[in-house]
């Protein structure tokens, strides 16, 4: 909504500034977005008229102008507009003028003498118009002011409407607010029922009444269609953003305007038999205003004749039926549509229009036979004509009703937390035209017929709230119940993770929980992806289910980049289709923790020697994460992972994610560079912990055995040791494994596992005897499962 | 000078020119080893009788002692001079940069998110979580967000294909409802139920995106529910949350009347530096209200005896004033110089 102050004075004057009066609108909720003034800054611009233009001597572009300026002489002007003309009023700066950035001085133009300038809309600060000179109207006075005639001691405020304040989308309802806010009279336009003239008129049949109880139409004959629109009111539209176009839509644009009614004018020539308001038949079609065609669904509430569809009722009139400028007879139409039969309506057709606007949001009900008195008034005094009766259905039980409403002064205390009388109460209600009535501690409230918004207790608390001035509002230190805040020891709080994961030389990024479909498919083997029904880029139209696309994303931006060293993670939702899915069903959406490791295992430096970071580097990353929890890993695929060089993740036994290393094939394609190294795991798991439980320690000396078991290289390391831990006597306390070796002395497809057995008790000091049948229990167990050797 | 005295004199020049350890023992011995000078002068005491012996033995030990001294004292002459030696050439450059791994660091948001938490826990709420796949039931109408509401066009929502019960949620005020309901779950009998004081940071999506628009971004949810909470309340929590968040008195608050549906009434927050290159400037950076009636009541909570507001800020917007960031994408791009700045 963008309106011009001086129109809104118009209404009410309050003594304040125009930033001042703003303000005010703002904290009434009408916030103002911009503040734009008219004009730019400039003195001692007149109208001036052009008597002649001779060639300039020495310029072909410039021309010399004697112009009447309203002073004892013509002036002589050099000027070098394109439309300087004789008998053309224009504004004239004459000498002293300052205009935006410079000053009018005497000077000489290639020789010939000028006395003032001509100007252009642009160098007033009017518009960005610079083709030629600005016209002023024919019948503006020579000398006269141009700020004043032009009326550019003005500001444009545009003001942002929240959707329940329809009844502010006018200037009436804006003025009618500001005058409620400064406690201020309220001057409306005048609204004088026209006599008709001429008895035609027009059958009006409300087909549907639920979504069109009120119909105003009225028969204009003999109008002129191209008379000129006056000057103030094509400025008021503009400045509310409104082009002009011809009299007979200015009009109708300026009452919507002004009032907030849309109007429609129809050349009554083309229509026929009576007016319905009815719901459209499947399969009918209407040439738009806009010159777009549109088949209608049934449920599209159209204005008809008794032979066609005329237009989308409080949406977009017809081309077919529409006024022209050889328009001699109107229909006029002021209607009220319910907003449940516009809402949506607009967007579904993919078009909206200041009138859908304000019907979905809602147009005051008593205002239609208003609105057409108004528009009348105004076509005969510009367009002329003969007017006939205003023809008005309407279906009273259809019509919205305003019941009121119980306002309890002492529930309005509670919820504002303020001290506000109840005669103060009935003051503040009052001003914007509540109806309040007392009973018994309460108050009755009955709204008026354009407050769409006020229909149960809480709406009177925030109109209360509003007009008392939230700034007015005090703001205590908060007081409630105290109340220790649970810390449970078994979970461990995600911030402290996270800077765990940092702390490793990690930086936490944030992608897009949205991804291109191909990575969905290539890094998650996921061909059936949860897609967006309105991606807002085609490289973004699926559900990632998995973080590692987003990381090998930031990997990708930061190679470009020429930042080598990346080492990143993120925590963040993955969806997937499951039927098991919560708290929405059908899918699953579990947080998960994402890492990747494509650089060297430290930042390049003299003292550390260069190597990339490998799987055993992020498994070392991860189990640090997890502990004291303690991970198992199985080797297994993953759609991203190089398949020797991936393992499924477990946690007590159950898998919480993936690592390894991105298959060859997705970094050749993807230019992902070296082998970078991924890991996800579900954050649930990694929260984990558990209450330490405390077990005696011994007192006595432990004893230390290693032994080096030779073993085939395809062996699992952890799978010998778990068999090892299974056959170990009570007295084995830990076993470690503390060197893997391959090479000179073992054969090539062995490989020699070195484990240190730690023995002790708590009770009394080993013997050497049952050390070594504890060691060679080791060893014949790691010879009967594995065909162990030991090493020598 | 009689002979013991040169005998010394003699002693600790030798001991002097002695250059390291082996030196000093050839030295000593000279003295003090078995045919040395001292160990011969003990030998000739016994020539002597009892008083002049006591006396020349006096004297030789005197002497002993003074060459025993000398011995000493040039023996932890060389240790020094050897450790100096060593030390010298153990010096290291100490400039160098110390050994080991590089750090990371959390993103800015996070940053931000980590002190919303520490603050609102400080007064005791307690810091939920919802699904981003949301119902659109729990997104718009059980926030008294109907169909056909001219609200929902303020909300440009990414639905799900072929599903028409879903969205990406557009904000995290679905949250509230469900912790209503767990809350009344586990709380409703109770004569009195407990306050609930919550808040909900999480990330949410919207069909819009430019400088200042991200079609992904944060919010933070709070809700706080009791017998007598009031509108003055939440001027007075956001107004402790601003200052201490950005750790300055010097900040103007403002809220402004507007409209949400599931808050009544309504207000955006704005703030206003009054120093530093956004003085004076009203930067909006949450919506917040009284919770309203629909929405107490969808979540289980009867609206006459419990009242409670709500708000939902952008820490995007937070952290961008907090650390002078002028572009929402660089939050989303991954770009390490960018995000390296915020250790």
């Amino acid at each position: 909504m963008q309106f011009s102050e001086q129109w809104l004075r118009h209404f009410v004057d309050p003594k304040i500034d125009s930033e001042a009066l703003g303000q005010l609108m703002t904290m009434a909720g009408l916030e103002v977005e911009e503040m734009n003034a008219v004009g730019g800054v400039f003195t001692s611009v007149v109208v001036g008229e052009i008597l002649s233009t001779e060639k300039h001597p020495d310029a072909d572009r410039l021309k010399v102008c004697q112009v009447d300026a309203g002073q004892d002489a013509p002036l002589q002007i050099v000027c070098g507009a394109p439309n300087a003309e004789a008998g053309m009023k224009v504004p004239c700066a004459v000498v002293g003028a300052s205009l935006p950035g410079f000053e009018i001085k005497q000077a000489k133009l290639r020789g010939v003498a000028s006395h003032g300038m001509l100007c252009s809309a642009r160098e007033l600060g009017i518009s960005e118009e610079h083709g030629g000179l600005y016209a002023l109207p024919d019948d503006a006075p020579v000398g006269a002011d141009v700020r004043q005639l032009l009326g550019l001691d003005d500001t444009v405020y545009v003001i942002k409407l929240t959707p329940n304040r329809a009844d502010c989308l006018s200037l009436a309802g804006v003025a009618r607010e500001v005058a409620a806010l400064t406690d201020l009279p309220l001057t409306m336009p005048p609204s004088v029922p026209v006599e008709p003239t001429i008895d035609d008129r027009r059958v009006i049949a409300l087909d549907a009444p639920e979504s069109c109880p009120r119909f105003c139409g009225r028969i204009l004959q003999g109008v002129d269609a191209r008379a000129s629109t006056p000057e103030w009111m094509v400025r008021r539209l503009e400045r509310s953003g409104i082009r002009a176009i011809s009299a007979l839509v200015d009009i109708t644009n300026y009452v919507m305007l002004e009032l907030g009614q849309p109007l429609h004018a129809y050349d009554n020539d083309r229509l026929e038999g009576a007016i319905h308001a009815r719901m459209a038949q499947p399969g009918e079609k209407l040439l738009l205003l806009n010159e777009q065609v549109i088949e209608l669904a049934a449920g599209t509430l159209v204005i008809a004749d008794d032979a066609r569809v005329l237009g989308m009722a409080g949406i977009m009139g017809g081309e077919e039926s529409g006024i022209s400028l050889d328009t001699r007879n109107v229909f006029l139409e002021a209607a009220y549509f319910t907003p449940d039969a516009v809402a949506g309506r607009a967007r579904e057709y993919g078009f909206g229009s200041d009138a859908s606007h304000r019907f979905e949001r809602g147009v005051d009900f008593a205002l239609s036979p208003v609105a057409i008195e108004r528009a009348t008034a105004l076509i005969l005094e510009i367009c002329g004509g003969e007017v006939g009766p205003v023809v008005q259905a309407e279906s009273l039980a259809h019509l919205p009703v305003r019941p009121p409403v119980t306002l309890r002064p002492a529930r309005a205390r509670k919820v504002l937390g303020i001290d506000l009388s109840d005669d103060d109460m009935a003051s503040l209600l009052s001003r914007v035209h509540l109806d309040v009535v007392r009973e018994g501690e309460n108050f009755r409230v009955t709204p008026p017929s354009y407050r769409f918004d006020i229909e149960i207790e809480v709406d009177l608390v925030e109109e209360l709230a509003r007009l008392h001035g939230y700034d007015n509002i005090p703001a205590p230190a908060p007081q409630g119940h105290l109340a220790m805040l649970d810390r449970p020891e078994s979970r461990r709080d995600l911030w402290q993770v996270k800077r765990m994961v940092a702390d490793r030389d990690y930086q936490e990024v944030v992608t897009y929980s949205f991804i291109e479909e191909a990575w969905e498919r290539d890094f998650c083997g996921n061909a059936q992806p949860i897609r967006l029904a309105n991606p807002i880029a085609s490289q973004m139209n699926v559900m990632r289910s998995s973080l590692i696309p987003g990381l090998l994303g930031v990997l990708l931006t930061n190679r470009k980049r020429q930042n080598p060293r990346v080492r990143v993670f993120e925590t963040g939702r993955c969806f997937r289709v499951d039927d098991a899915g919560t708290p929405v069903a059908g899918y699953d959406q579990p947080v998960r923790l994402g890492l990747l490791a494509a650089a060297g295992t430290a930042p390049e430096q003299w003292g550390v020697a260069h190597r990339n970071a490998d799987f055993y580097d992020l498994k070392g990353d991860l189990e640090a994460l997890f502990a004291p929890q303690t991970l198992s890993f199985e080797a297994a695929e993953h759609p991203a992972l190089h398949p020797g060089r991936s393992a499924k993740v477990l946690a007590a036994g159950k898998p919480v994610g993936y690592i390894g290393e991105i298959h060859p094939k997705w970094a050749q394609k993807y230019e992902l560079g070296n082998a970078p190294v991924v890991c996800e795991v579900d954050v649930d798991a990694l929260l984990q912990a558990s209450l330490p439980v405390y077990t005696a320690i011994s007192r006595l000396p432990a004893v230390v055995r290693d032994m080096a078991l030779v073993v085939a290289s395809t062996v699992q390391a952890m799978a010998l040791m778990a068999a090892l831990k299974q056959a170990a006597p009570a007295i084995v306390r830990d076993i470690q494994l503390f060197d893997v070796y391959q090479g000179k002395g073992v054969d090539p497809d062995k490989k020699s596992l070195a484990f240190r057995v730690l023995m002790q008790d708590t009770q009394r000091t080993l013997e050497d005897a049952e050390v070594d049948a504890a060691v060679s229990a080791l060893v014949q167990c790691a010879q009967a499962q594995f065909n162990a050797a030991l090493r020598g | 000078m009689n002979e013991l005295d040169t005998l010394v004199t003699q002693a600790r020049a030798d001991f002097e020119n002695a250059a390291d350890a082996t030196q000093l023992d050839v030295a000593k011995s000279r003295y003090l080893g078995k045919g040395g000078a001292i160990t011969q002068q003990m030998k000739t005491l016994g020539q002597l009788g009892p008083d002049e012996r006591r006396a020349a033995g006096a004297r030789i030990n005197a002497a002993k002692d003074q060459i025993e001294t000398a011995l000493e004292a040039r023996r932890e002459a060389i240790r020094d001079a050897a450790l100096a030696i060593q030390l010298s050439a153990e010096a290291l450059d100490v400039t160098l940069p110390g050994r080991g791994m590089g750090k990371g660091g959390l993103h800015p948001v996070s940053r931000t998110l980590e002190r919303i938490e520490a603050l609102f826990r400080s007064i005791g709420f307690e810091v939920a979580d919802g699904p981003e796949i949301e119902t659109d039931f729990l997104n718009f109408t059980a926030l008294n967000t109907p169909e056909n509401h001219p609200a929902r066009s303020m909300h440009d929502t990414f639905y799900l294909e072929g599903a028409d019960d879903v969205l990406l949620r557009t904000h995290t005020s679905p949250v509230q409802v469900r912790t209503m309901r767990e809350h009344v779950a586990q709380y409703g009998d109770r004569e009195h139920m407990p306050e609930i004081r919550v808040i909900i940071p999480g990330r949410v999506y919207r069909v819009d995106s430019d400088a200042t628009h991200s079609p992904m971004f944060h919010q933070v949810e709070g809700l706080w529910v009791g017998e007598d909470i009031s509108f003055a309340d939440l001027k007075g929590v956001i107004a402790d949350f601003l200052r201490k968040f950005f750790e300055t008195d010097d900040l103007q608050v403002r809220f402004r009347p507007s409209f949400f549906p599931f808050t009544e009434p309504s207000a955006e927050i704005d703030v206003a530096f009054m120093h530093g290159e956004m003085k004076g400037r009203w930067l909006e950076i949450a919506g917040c209200g009284m919770v309203h009636p629909n929405v107490l009541r969808h979540g289980g909570i009867d609206p006459e005896r419990y009242t409670g507001f709500a708000f939902g800020m952008g820490p995007d917007r937070l952290t961008m004033l907090r650390y002078g960031i002028n572009d929402l994408r660089l939050f989303f791009e991954g770009d390490l110089r960018f995000l390296g700045q915020f250790r």
